[in-house]
């Protein structure tokens, strides 16, 4: 996604990237970024939170303005919640499931190699922003 | 109490996958210098466009994974977003507004802060080839915003 907002801005149009993963935005480079530190998935805050969503958006657009040069980050002032074991959780790898993942790894190479022979090419990427 | 920072995604991916017998890590776009276009008008005269990683939540938008264009109003009920990485764990995508920022910009159409939202937005795949992203879908959804005569684009994946 960081790779299409730097060609609109490459063509004149000013963009801004709202996302999660900060270390994936910024190793990429965007114009102007808000950074939320929510779990992956709900970047414009969190389900049916009315006001933190519209908080978040409106701040997206107070940086518009305010942005004067490239690599411009600013964070959203809100949290997932009081606890924080949630980043701790994702993509983990441990004893616990080290096998189910070999597992898991074997039947993705099975699938994906199905979907080439069926003329599928476009495969999905990782996490993104 | 769990320790505050931000979660390492790339360091995390890598490890993830390789737990997953992948012998080749992925590598991530990397640039030294970044394009910037500075504003043309005020936000409360610009049209504003939005572009999701999300698809539609249709038959072929469920199968096909490449760029669609949706007209708005209404706001999509639900978006397909099986095929994204996120964290399944711990919360959900059930909020379309929770990641197509949609009823806020109306909202702010409304309130005056931004000139109009875009009659419509634009599904755009996550890749893992960039070069299908740069060379194809990045030049396609420039065309359809500039179609659309947007000022100003937020971009949101998941």
């Amino acid at each position: 996604m960081s790779l299409v907002a730097r060609h609109l801005e490459a063509n004149s149009i000013p963009t801004l990237v709202i996302g999660s993963a900060l270390d994936i935005v910024e190793h990429c480079g965007v114009a102007r970024y808000l950074y939320s530190d929510l779990p992956l998935g709900n970047p414009c805050g969190k389900p049916y939170d009315h006001d933190m969503q519209l908080s978040i958006i409106s701040q997206a657009i107070a940086l518009f303005c305010s942005a004067t040069a490239p690599n411009t980050t600013e964070r959203a002032p809100y949290s997932w919640s009081d606890e924080n074991n949630w980043r701790d959780d994702y993509a983990k790898v441990d004893d616990s499931n080290s096998e189910e993942l070999a597992r898991r790894g074997e039947e993705r190479r099975r699938l994906q190699s199905e979907q080439r022979a069926g003329g599928i090419e476009r495969a999905a990427m990782v996490a993104d922003g | 109490m769990a320790e505050v920072y931000d979660v390492p995604y790339m360091e995390r991916t890598r490890d993830y996958y390789r737990a997953q017998g992948y012998s080749t890590d992925y590598v991530w776009a990397n640039n030294t210098d970044t394009p910037f276009a500075p504003l043309k008008k005020p936000m409360s005269e610009s049209r504003v466009g939005v572009v999701t990683t999300s698809m539609p939540d249709t038959a072929i938008g469920r199968a096909q994974r490449c760029i669609y264009s949706t007209l708005i109003p209404p706001i999509p009920q639900s978006m397909y977003t099986e095929d994204l990485s996120w964290h399944q764990a711990v919360t959900h995508t059930d909020d379309v507004n929770s990641y197509i920022p949609l009823e806020q910009l109306m909202i702010l159409e409304n309130e005056g802060d931004i000139g109009s939202l875009a009659p419509r937005f634009h599904s755009v795949p996550t890749e893992y080839s960039q070069r299908n992203t740069i060379e194809n879908d990045a030049p396609e959804i420039l065309n359809r915003l500039r179609e659309d005569q947007v000022d100003v684009v937020i971009l949101v994946p998941l």
